[in-house]
């Protein structure tokens, strides 16, 4: 049996908000499903699970707010029997010898199971709990005190309001995407990486003209649904370069370099009005340009309008920030942790050039590789932007 | 005429960004310089363009779409050179 | 029913002046309680109204008068020892722990031990700190003896009566500030006072405050300032802090579901803790905020009256922390 856990989709991620379960107790899931929605800071993300096997029983509730790491339900290998009850009879407590007249009065201490579970993250004090479950509130429509605790008074407010039967309950929604959350989660990653990663920066001018031309002959030729954009084939000579240099491609934790056994390339993609996320085309390295064009396009519309998955947000393994047409020559990127390198590309111009003792005109990117120094030196880094300035210069051979 | 080119361009631009629906578009400033409009923003509006007016966009013509003012111009030749 | 108004100490007095006279097996030991009248002078003139044989000034030797008492128990006798403060009862715990509490069960149940032991504890009258700890939760941990804490003029004058008649040990820890405070004590033929339940001694919906001893009248005080602010307290008095009336305390947390334990004693490993512990075993779905502890800081007791003041619970600190458990 193994537990499906709250997934961390992101160095700042604390908790998760519960949306909706896809699949029900007893259903079978195959790796790469999505069985959930959770909302985070970078809005709703659907979640998937990581291995075949059957979902055998649900430990949380939509509406609840749960931290990263807590298990959310277990799932059962095939061929491995049920599990036990697993919740055992609780022990009733001894009772003291000497003071026989205990509770004569008092009431039973009624069974902890007969009331809603505690919500983390929410300090909802136990009477308020016993107060929901009698009146049958649906404990996220509290609202909480000034001090984030939801006490009687609160559920007593609720009530007194309107009473709102669990069984009327509506499916809690998807916040959508809240700035002021997506802000505070990318000042939590970018102050972690400023604060924890040493950084080195090598640069190079890369040449695309030869890119541009192939790009604009192929594109000519094409329905325009099916044209590409630059930043396609960029990513495809991005991802070989990251599987050419295993030693770049991985995360920093606990102290090492784990190097990553795929390449899993974040794409930074602005979300107007909001910020930035960067979730990963997996495998990227295996994909031809014209899928990862599709791809690409598939990404970012999900980054904007919500449906990001999981593993695209959890196993990114190297970063790539294009800035595009009309933008800026040049950026020194901050690399996404715990990853341990970022690649950013400033626009494409006609700048003068020298080709051959001539000066020429030709389309020139500033490519700005940054790596943790604690996982590499620069000198690596200024290999790997060689390479990958010689893949862009041929094209047709991507 | 104009006013149907122009709902044309704002359907495709709104379809691609439907954040913007409601903003006041100035008509010969690029929207890359009014609105946080990327890459392939710009792609899949040059594509809803080319849907809804059933043309070929070739692109070397997609410099002159930027603008609310430029692609209304582009839309009204292009169809009157196919005979509109 | 007509009402007199006396001292705490008076009514200790009366109350072993009663025991005396009421039976001739029962006499007072402990140190400097004959000629000197009692380190409290609450056994003033008695040497000379029952004479030095009921009356027995001690030498400084708390194991031995306190085991000289187990003794007398045992032997049909009905002790009443005094030890000056419960810091020296320390020099006693072994007779009264390894002997006074576990001779009833050690014999089978064939031997009584009917001692009454009492002693003056806490913090107020700037003795410092050899003389002015709160250890009743030491006592209150070991199972074969009962613990009370008469808080009030009525309790002081009744408790030792109901204690005599108890035919195991029990421990009367009088709080030092208490002994001229004055109060009314109805008349009445019979002063006996049961050693086993809790009092609500201010009846209130909002929180309880439980507490015992010296800090009773600073938690009354703390109630009503709070009540000028619409704040509705109530204020359970243990009384007896072996056993401990539960049902007391979970029937007024279910009326209030909220609660402030104040004691004297430190706040580790006390009797504040193993209240709160008890709350949240029996009373757990009826609270509405943590369980707060209003206890003495953990230092020895300062002589300075001002550091005095500062290290144990007083009105204002328990104003806040009840407060603070109310959200408001």
């Amino acid at each position: 049996m193994s537990e499906f856990r709250m997934p961390s989709l992101g160095a700042d991620m604390e908790s998760g908000r519960l949306v909706e379960w896809l699949k029900s107790p007893g259903s079978e899931v195959e790796r790469g499903d999505i069985i959930a929605v959770v909302d985070t800071q970078k809005g709703a993300i659907e979640i998937e699970v990581f291995e075949d096997g059957v979902l055998e029983e649900i430990l949380a509730e939509p509406g609840e707010e749960i931290p990263v790491g807590r298990t959310l339900a277990y799932i059962r290998a095939p061929g491995e029997p049920r599990r036990e009850q697993r919740v055992a009879e609780k022990p009733k407590p001894e009772s003291e010898a000497e003071t026989p007249h205990t509770p004569a009065t008092a009431k039973p201490t009624p069974s902890a199971t007969a009331y809603p579970p505690s919500i983390p993250g929410v300090h909802m004090t136990p009477a308020a709990r016993r107060l929901t479950a009698e009146h049958q509130v649906d404990p996220s429509t509290l609202k909480a005190g000034p001090d984030g605790v939801i006490g009687l008074s609160e559920v007593q407010a609720a009530i007194g309001a309107a009473p709102t039967p669990l069984e009327a309950r509506p499916k809690p929604k998807a916040r959508g995407i809240d700035p002021g959350e997506m802000r505070r989660a990318i000042a939590a990653a970018m102050m972690r990486a400023n604060r924890e990663i040493p950084h080195y920066y090598v640069t190079s001018t890369i040449d695309m003209t030869p890119m541009m031309n192939w790009l604009a002959a192929r594109n000519a030729e094409r329905a325009i649904e099916d044209r590409l954009l630059y930043a396609a084939p960029l990513l495809r000579a991005v991802a070989l370069s990251f599987a050419k240099f295993p030693d770049l491609n991985g995360t920093f934790e606990n102290g090492a370099f784990v190097p990553a056994d795929r390449v899993n390339i974040g794409m930074a993609i602005a979300v107007r009005g909001c910020g930035l996320i960067t979730p990963a085309i997996l495998d990227a390295d295996r994909h031809d340009i014209d899928t990862l064009m599709t791809k690409l396009n598939d990404l970012v519309k999900r980054a904007r309008g919500g449906g990001l998955r999981s593993s695209e947000l959890s196993m990114g393994t190297a970063t790539l920030t294009n800035l595009g047409d009309r933008t800026a020559d040049g950026l020194m990127p901050i690399i996404f942790p715990p990853q341990v390198a970022i690649v950013g590309c400033g626009q494409i111009s006609e700048r003068p050039w020298i080709v051959e003792g001539e000066v020429v005109a030709r389309q020139l990117m500033e490519i700005t590789f940054a790596g943790d120094h604690r996982a590499s030196d620069g000198r690596r880094g200024a290999q790997f932007l060689s390479h990958l300035a010689s893949l862009l210069g041929k094209p047709e051979g991507l | 005429m104009a006013q149907e080119y122009e709902k044309i361009v704002k359907d495709a631009l709104f379809s691609v960004a439907p954040d913007l629906e409601g903003e006041e578009i100035v008509p010969d400033e690029t929207f890359r310089d009014q609105f946080e409009i990327d890459s392939i923003d710009f792609l899949n509006y040059v594509i809803g363009l080319s849907k809804a007016t059933g043309l070929d966009i070739p692109e070397v013509d997609y410099s002159e779409l930027e603008s609310l003012q430029g692609a209304v111009a582009y839309l009204r030749r292009r169809k009157a050179s196919m005979g509109f | 029913m007509t009402a007199r108004t006396i001292t705490y100490r008076d009514a200790v007095h009366e109350a072993l002046r009663e025991a005396l006279r009421g039976d001739e097996r029962v006499f007072l030991m402990g140190e400097d309680v004959g000629y000197y009248g009692g380190a409290y002078a609450c056994s003033k003139g008695l040497i000379q109204e029952f004479g030095e044989e009921r009356i027995r000034d001690a030498p400084l030797s708390e194991s031995g008068f306190v085991g000289a008492g187990i003794g007398a128990a045992l032997g049909g006798m009905r002790p009443i020892v005094e030890i000056m403060t419960v810091n020296f009862s320390l020099l006693a715990l072994d007779q009264i722990v390894n002997n006074a509490a576990t001779l009833r069960h050690m014999s089978g149940g064939q031997l009584s031990v009917p001692l009454v032991i009492r002693m003056a504890t806490g913090a107020g009258r700037q003795l410092a700190a050899q003389h002015s700890h709160s250890l009743e939760c030491w006592f209150a941990h070991v199972p074969g003896i009962k613990v009370v804490a008469p808080a009030t003029i009525e309790d002081a004058r009744g408790m030792l009566r109901t204690a005599l008649a108890d035919p195991d040990p029990v421990i009367i820890f009088e709080h030092a500030t208490l002994y001229n405070e004055q109060g009314e004590l109805p008349e009445t033929d019979d002063y006996a006072m049961d050693i086993e339940s809790a009092r609500i001694s201010r009846s209130g919906g909002d929180i309880t405050l439980i507490t015992y001893g010296g800090s009773l009248q600073k938690t009354m005080a703390a109630a009503e300032g709070l009540a000028k602010d619409g704040i509705d307290c109530e204020v359970i008095d243990l009384r007896s802090l072996r056993p401990i009336d539960d049902a007391t305390i979970m029937a007024s947390l279910a009326k209030t579901h909220r609660a402030v334990i104040v004691d004297e004693g430190w706040r580790s490993v006390g009797l504040a803790a193993e209240i709160s512990a008890r709350i949240s075993e029996q009373a757990f779905f009826d609270l509405d905020g943590p369980v707060a502890r209003v206890c003495s800081v953990e230092v020895p007791i300062p002589y300075p009256r001002h550091l005095e003041t500062a290290a144990t619970p007083q009105p204002d600190k328990i104003a806040a922390a009840a407060r603070e458990v109310l959200r408001r």
